[in-house]
């Protein structure tokens, strides 16, 4: 039987559990934090010494622990690249800016238990020696910069932040900065631009790696939540505990954001990999199924941007075929079968979905949420929006399909700056590719209807525009 | 001081070329930084196409139009490069293409500017920039000129299939006092804003809203206004930003484009006279990494309309009466001949050439003549503008025309005319009356020999006026402030009767000394740098389009 595992979120929905700092301690809370910071120096076997910096990031590497935030990149391996040698300060920054579409998982750890987050955090300076740390929370949640400031507040005061940090001789502060509303301020170097007080246009890689040049020039690490969450509870159980949890390559656990047609919608913690995609849709523990008469019609898998899922689809992982409800929920089984866990967001689409509406609702959002700094996104995100609700409100053309095929072919494949072409362009091609009937169908049955009304092939705006 | 140590070479194929570039070369700022793409391709002659690179700026790389795809070596387990069965390195081409401008070249790195997947990649940065461009070249004032334009001739479709309403902006934007930008024609290469903030230091720009709808604007409350902000014009690839001086005056594609040099200070920023039937329309800057780099100020753009002024000097006068140049000037080499030595006095102009002004030595030399030009100042900048605002002060010092200080000998000279010591006065292109040689002053001379180009108090009470010409209308060379010695050549002819003031100098001083041999401004600039210790080894066709640094 399928069922969640609650690591991170494991007080968290618990009755009477708060968020302040007095139930968390009650609860264990900041034990970690202990730990680490009385670990001692430690000869290896090989003769050389370890520092207690060393040893965390180690675990860390040996947990396996990939990141939460959309990429899946190895955490250990990240903090690996930080230059320690720059003579720099190192900062690290906790990305708050939870945007994509679909996603609510960050959310229940701000509101619901902060002082893990801020443990976590804590402990991923330690280890990193970094002094100055900050929390890039999304402006649309207001709330959770209170509730954040106000447990630093209460951490400060017990000597978990601030200068000597329980006697330890360790001194870190932790900010919390508010983002004014722009999903691009989740890219890890538009974040930094905007924390810089600019504005958030990625930064261009190479030269500027975080790790190398991030915040001020100086070295950084951007870390997700629920990554750094996560780092907290290396710690308490180990390394190679930790990377029992899950699967191979594929650990821990995850909460994932269940959205969409099924009966029951809401975030829920599995183990990586230890549940299927159609478990997380169908079962009881989950989503509990589709509304009564309905049937599947696509699953995008991994939050707006990632690549939707046809009911029914077949994919071949490692030379075995497998249907797309059995794709096990993790990172790699997914890139493999063309897609991605994302943000670990499941949005579920049934029969009653129009294919052609939902991904013009999706391209408006990218259309409104491109920088807009280069061209290919800028020009491309807004185009394909055009085109979409054109298509989605009577205007539409046989050819529209292709067409949009044509413009999204054009942006992604590391034509832009950061991830955003990729964002904003696999979902219409995944979704004309995979249901090319319908938009096909959609913009033959606008052609007809006009042709009917005023026997003319098309529109007489769109040639008017057509001229431009 | 030693040499630097000499920087290491790179191998590097460029579409199948292979060649030599250095591991490090000068970045915007001239700081030596590894070698990127776009360099290397650059020195092996190969065009990649660009909007927002610019040598002199930080790297954007928000055009995405020089995308290449490329290759590196392919490394063993241990590290060493793997071999092809014919010895050659084994090549992994990269999955993901890259922008030139910002990637840096490694040993062994292929470039590939000319595949069909480069082809599609430029082709789709394009068809993107022109789906919100508005297409109206026939109106528009950067045509010739526009980047825009010219890439669509190689990348572009002969139709667009753009279906969509465009995307309008703000029109005919008055960003500062003295340009104008057009919001739906900018691509946002972000080049002025980059240039304003990170050359000039004046933070005066920014991008404003978002996506398609992004919209250069100078920040709220502030006004562009600079004193390099026609910069931004040059280096708009496309007709957003437009000069209020220069728009809608002349289709660039007529101009005559002539080297020169400006004359509004003693920097001597490179410049292009653009021209049309024998009138300026515009000053451009020309490069010259030792002088100005790609950029001049506004004040020196836009000093150039009183060249084609109505009430110019166009007549050889003798006591108010034209007559020829023949005549004249044999009437004056006649008196200065005769003149006793201590009787005469030169005030020539630190505007002058350096070849005037060496004339004017001989000519002083020979009649035992005081001689100064008469300083020139204003307020400076730490870019370019330079407190001396004569372009070749620096000339008429290392030529003995004057002293360090110019304008020391002024008082003495005014002293020797009012005591009747001095009889004969040569003033080339200044008023004198403003620098305490007034018209009572000038009244007591026995002959007063004036050439300038427009009318003074001073050209009033000359017994001979001689009309000159400007810089735009001969040629010849100034020393800029540092000891840079560049020519500028003839843009326009002269208007009336004027000649260049080498032209007729050398006749006089031919006249009075027999001295001959520099019937050419090649010729007398040899014979000068032969002459003037600090000239000494230079020759005309030597100094090139970009000078030559003499010691100073």
């Amino acid at each position: 039987m399928p069922q969640e595992y609650k690591l991170i979120l494991r007080q968290t929905d618990e009755p009477g559990y708060t968020p302040d700092l007095e139930c968390y301690l009650r609860h264990g809370g900041y034990e970690s934090l202990k730990k680490a910071l009385a670990l001692q120096p430690r000869t290896l076997p090989d003769g050389k010494s370890q520092t207690p910096q060393q040893f965390i990031r180690q675990e860390v590497m040996t947990s396996g622990l990939r990141g939460r935030g959309g990429a899946g990149f190895s955490c250990g391996l990240k903090w690996s690249f930080v230059d320690r040698k720059s003579g720099k300060p190192i900062y690290l920054i906790c990305n708050a800016d939870e945007s994509e579409p679909g996603t609510f998982k960050d959310r229940q750890i701000i509101y619901k238990d902060p002082h893990q987050l801020i443990e976590g955090m804590i402990i991923s300076c330690f280890a990193n020696d970094v002094h100055l740390a900050y929390i890039y929370i999304r402006g649309e949640m207001p709330d959770g910069a209170k509730l954040l400031n106000r447990c630093l507040q209460e951490a400060r005061a017990k000597h978990f932040l601030g200068k000597n940090i329980l006697g330890s001789g360790y001194d870190l502060e932790i900010y919390v900065h508010r983002g004014a509303g722009a999903y691009i301020c989740g890219e890890e170097t538009g974040l930094i631009e905007s924390l810089e007080g600019k504005r958030p246009y990625p930064r261009i890689k190479p030269p500027y790696f975080p790790a190398v040049l991030g915040l001020w020039m100086c070295p950084t690490i951007v870390n997700n939540v629920e990554t750094l969450c996560n780092v907290k509870h290396i710690v308490a159980m180990g390394g190679a505990e930790f990377a029992k949890l899950g699967t191979p390559n594929n650990t821990g656990t995850r909460i994932v954001s269940l959205s969409g047609h099924v009966k029951k919608p809401g975030y829920y913690e599995i183990e990586v990999g230890r549940v299927t995609i159609g478990e997380l849709i169908h079962d009881p523990a989950f989503g509990g199924g589709l509304r009564p008469g309905r049937s599947l019609k696509a699953v995008i898998p991994g939050g707006s941007s990632a690549k939707v899922f046809k009911a029914g689809e077949k994919f071949n992982l490692k030379g075995k075929e497998v249907a797309m409800l059995d794709l096990p929920y993790d990172f790699d089984s997914l890139i493999q079968a063309g897609s991605m866990s994302g943000s670990s967001a499941i949005i579920v689409l049934d029969d009653s979905t129009d294919i052609v509406e939902a991904l013009a609702n999706i391209a408006e959002f990218y259309a409104h949420e491109s920088c807009g700094q280069c061209t290919p996104c800028r020009e491309g995100s807004l185009w394909m929006s055009k085109a979409l609700h054109r298509l989605s409100h009577g205007e539409g053309r046989a050819q529209d399909a292709d067409y949009l095929l044509k413009i999204a072919d054009n942006i992604p494949g590391g034509r832009t700056i950061c991830a955003f072409g990729e964002a904003c362009a696999w979902p219409v091609q995944s979704f004309v590719a995979k249901f090319k009937d319908e938009f096909v169908a959609k913009g033959a049955a606008d052609e007809a209807r006009r042709a009917k009304e005023h026997s003319l092939p098309a529109a007489p705006r769109l040639l008017a525009a057509a001229q431009h | 001081m030693p040499a630097p140590p000499p920087i290491e070479k790179i191998r590097v194929k460029v579409d199948g070329r292979e060649l030599e570039v250095p591991r490090l070369m000068a970045d915007w700022s001239g700081r030596l930084m590894p070698t990127t793409m776009i360099q290397a391709c650059e020195l092996a002659k190969v065009d990649v196409p660009h909007y927002c690179y610019h040598p002199k700026l930080p790297i954007a790389g928000n055009c995405r139009m020089c995308l290449v795809e490329f290759g590196t070596p392919a490394l063993g387990p241990d590290r060493k490069p793997i071999l092809n069965p014919d010895g050659t390195a084994k090549i992994v081409k990269s999955p993901r293409p890259a922008i030139a401008c910002a990637t840096p070249v490694s040993p062994g790195m292929e470039i590939y500017t000319n595949t069909p997947g480069v082809k599609q990649m430029r082709e789709g940065v394009l068809e993107f920039l022109l789906i919100n461009h508005p297409l109206d070249c026939p109106i528009c004032d950067q045509a010739g000129e526009c980047k825009l334009q010219e890439y669509s001739a190689d990348y572009g479709q002969s139709a667009s299939r753009f279906v969509e309403p465009k995307v309008h902006k703000p029109k005919a934007v008055d960003l500062g006092p003295r340009l104008v930008l057009d919001d739906e024609r900018c691509i946002l290469c972000t080049r002025c804003i980059r240039f304003t903030k990170d050359i000039v230091g004046d933070d005066a720009l920014g991008i404003v809203n978002r996506g398609s709808y992004n919209t250069l604007t100078a920040y709220p409350g502030r006004v562009f206004d600079n004193n390099y902000t026609l910069n931004t014009v040059d280096i708009c690839p496309v007709g957003a930003l437009t000069s209020k001086d220069f728009r809608f005056q002349m289709r660039v594609w007529f101009l005559k484009e002539t080297k020169s040099v400006c004359t509004s200070c003693a920097t001597g920023c490179n410049i292009i006279i653009g021209s049309r039937a024998e009138k300026i329309y515009r000053y451009t800057p020309r490069e010259n990494a030792a002088v100005n780099g790609p950029w001049m100020c506004d004040y020196g753009r836009l000093n150039y309309r009183w060249i084609g002024r109505v009430d110019r000097l166009e007549d050889v006068l003798v006591r108010g009466r034209t007559t020829t140049w023949t005549a004249a000037l044999n009437d004056i080499a006649d008196g200065l001949k005769k003149a006793p030595p201590g009787s005469v006095a030169v005030i020539a102009s630190a505007r002058q050439t350096n070849e005037e002004l060496w004339l004017l030595k001989k000519l002083a030399d020979r009649c035992g003549a005081l001689t100064d030009v008469i300083g020139r100042f204003g307020d400076g900048d730490k870019l370019l503008l330079n407190t001396d605002r004569n372009p070749n002060k620096t000339g008429a010092r290392l030529i003995g025309i004057c002293q360090t200080s110019a304008g020391i000998k002024l008082m003495p000279i005014a002293e020797l005319i009012r005591a009747g010591k001095i009889k004969t006065l040569l003033v080339f292109g200044e008023d004198v009356t403003k620098h305490g040689i007034g018209v009572d002053l000038l009244g007591k001379l026995d002959t007063l020999i004036v050439s300038d180009i427009l009318p003074n108090e001073t050209t009033k009470q000359a017994h001979y006026l001689l009309p000159g010409c400007t810089h735009a209308e001969k040629r010849g060379t100034f020393t800029n402030t540092k000891g840079r010695v560049q020519k500028f050549m003839q843009a326009v002819e002269p208007p009336g009767e004027a000649r260049p003031e080498w032209d007729f100098l050398h006749d006089v001083v031919y006249n009075v000394t027999g001295q001959d041999g520099f019937l050419t401004i090649e010729g007398l600039f040899n014979e000068m740098a032969k002459d003037v210790p600090a000239f000494n080894g230079l020759t005309w066709a030597g100094l090139g389009d970009t000078g030559v640094t003499v010691k100073i």
